[in-house]
């Protein structure tokens, strides 16, 4: 599985456990307006880490992403 | 002489005595209230005097009702509960009987309950309603927090307005019009921190709706021009997430509340460049120790030493801590002691030493602070072991970038009744279902792992790995 199908995977299960209405994940979408909160965010990026053994947000010189795009690609630059 | 400082007992001589500013203000996404008019309006309907010498609880919908019911409360009542959002109802009983509460002051319908007093109820609302000024009283109203206990049941934590105050110095800077705000819920220590704060040094205060998002509650304080701001490390780092944050120019940034790691300095360091960025060691019985001013996670070994108005120590690898910031003691029948003989409140938090500095290592007794709320594992475990495949389980922390910590639960199931690994996840997807409906959010592992075994101590205890 590529990253970015992980990643819209684990938002669209959490949103699905956490009972959100997750809105079409395009790369402009800011993170805040997919309607998860800071509890499913850090839920997503532990299973991101078991699943693609990464955790980018470890980095001290990384910024938070503010868009969904900004986010798949944290991910992606993280695996190379 | 007598400075304001040391006449000063309640919030409503505080605010007087740092200057009612005409254009001082709090604020909620629907209503502000200037200063002065928390002195010619009740949000008791006028019922304030009927309260004095009472022990009241205070459980409003939104913080903008209590900071309004506070100010009109303090120096009145005898006693003032603080009831936080989002902790059940089906606690109140044990509240009322713990604080001997006499009046319950809400502008929600309470279901009637059992109770071994009398309680009389009074409305109250953020819309003040006129009333002619007069002299108030000035008793030594006790402030009670209430925290999160082993069971979830509250431990109810005994303050004053000198204790809740202990730590707040002076403003030095008078030209200056501070606009304060916080992410932190002032029904919760860190919350009231900064109401005590704005109202001790003459600011305004911007406070969040419950259902505001964080954009809109950013973009508004952005508007009424704030300049300080708080938060815990997770606030912050939800906060930089939105584009909204940009909008804001604080001149003074604040965390508290759960360990700061250098990632999140580093990311409000970059965003704020012009700001001053602190963080903070408080917890609501051991009061605000100390800040850390010079941009690095942890805290200076030198710090232990620098207060003489907070003596602090490193016993048994956690923080202790002697002040006039303590809490007085736990209220109710056999309750704990909060002090040990000597006056030191044990924060329970672990710390090592590493290259002059200490860094937060975890709670001792294997609390899990998710985004700053404590999580006791026994409680979540006691809710796992209510499913009827469930053996025994173990709930755990696992550090996350986004909230600190996050829960996590290693299961052990009975006999051999998982066979496939659609089993598997409809057993997971179930116990989670349980906990859902027991439990808030933040206590819902993250994840439930299913394992063989758990490892168990001589005692016949499973073996917990704190800190």
């Amino acid at each position: 599985m590529n990253v970015r199908s992980a990643v819209v995977d684990e938002f669209m299960k959490v949103a699905r456990e956490h009972v959100k209405e997750l809105p079409s994940l395009t790369d402009s979408t800011p993170l805040l307006e997919t309607g998860l909160d800071s509890l499913c965010f850090a839920v997503i990026v532990t299973r991101l880490e078991d699943s693609l053994g990464i955790d980018p947000f470890q980095a001290e010189d990384s910024l938070f992403p503010i868009t969904f795009g900004e986010f798949v690609r944290l991910y992606e630059t993280s695996q190379k | 002489m007598k400075t304001p400082y040391q006449t000063v007992t309640n919030l409503s001589t505080g605010i007087c005595a740092f200057g009612a500013w005409p254009d001082r203000f709090v604020e909620d996404a629907d209503h502000r209230i200037a200063c002065a008019d928390f002195f010619a309006g009740s949000s008791l309907y006028g019922r304030g005097d009927e309260l004095e010498g009472r022990s009241v609880l205070l459980a409003t919908k939104d913080q903008l009702t209590t900071a309004s019911a506070l100010i009109e409360l303090d120096g009145v009542a005898r006693r003032i509960i603080l009831w936080p959002p989002e902790l059940s109802l089906e606690y109140l009983p044990f509240v009322v009987d713990a604080a001997e509460v006499d009046c319950i002051v809400s502008d929600r319908a309470i279901a009637p309950f059992h109770s071994q007093h009398p309680v009389y109820y009074c409305g109250c609302s953020s819309n003040l309603i006129p009333v002619a000024p007069k002299e108030r009283p000035n008793h030594e109203t006790e402030w009670i927090l209430l925290t999160s206990g082993t069971t979830g049941r509250p431990k109810l934590v005994v303050h004053s307005y000198s204790s809740l105050t202990a730590a707040i110095q002076p403003r030095t800077d008078s030209n200056l019009s501070i606009v304060w705000s916080t992410f932190y819920d002032i029904r919760r220590y860190g919350g009231l921190q900064i109401l005590l704060r704005a109202v001790r040094t003459s600011a305004s205060l911007v406070l969040s709706s419950a259902g505001e998002s964080v954009a809109d509650f950013l973009a508004r304080a952005a508007r009424a021009g704030v300049t300080h701001m708080s938060g815990t490390p997770s606030h912050w780092r939800r906060a930089l997430m939105s584009p909204s944050a940009q909008l804001l120019k604080p001149k003074y940034v604040r965390l508290s509340g759960e360990a700061v790691d250098q990632a999140i300095l580093n990311n409000l360091r970059a965003a704020y460049p012009g700001a001053r960025i602190v963080h903070a060691f408080a917890s609501t019985e051991a009061g605000v120790a100390f800040e850390v001013t010079d941009g690095a996670a942890g805290f200076p070994a030198s710090a232990l030493n620098e207060n003489r108005q907070v003596e602090m120590k490193v016993e048994e690898g956690t923080l202790h801590i002697r002040s006039a910031g303590n809490a007085r003691c736990y209220l109710g029948d056999r309750a704990p002691a909060l002090k040990d003989q000597s006056g030191f409140v044990d924060t329970g938090d672990t710390v090592e030493l590493r290259d002059g500095r200490y860094f937060f290592a975890g709670r001792r007794d294997g609390v899990i602070n998710v985004g700053g709320l404590k999580v006791h594992p026994e409680e979540v475990e006691s809710v796992i072991t209510r499913h009827p495949e469930v053996q025994m389980c173990l709930v755990r922390g696992k550090r996350s970038p986004i909230t600190g910590a996050l829960v996590i639960a290693d299961v052990v199931l009975k006999g051999a009744s998982i066979s496939s690994d659609q089993d598997t996840g409809a057993l997971e997807r179930d116990i989670l279902r349980l906990c859902r409906e027991a439990l808030p959010a933040h206590k819902v592992p993250a994840a439930i792992k299913l394992v063989s075994e758990l490892p168990i101590a001589e005692s016949g205890k499973v073996m917990r790995q704190y800190a």
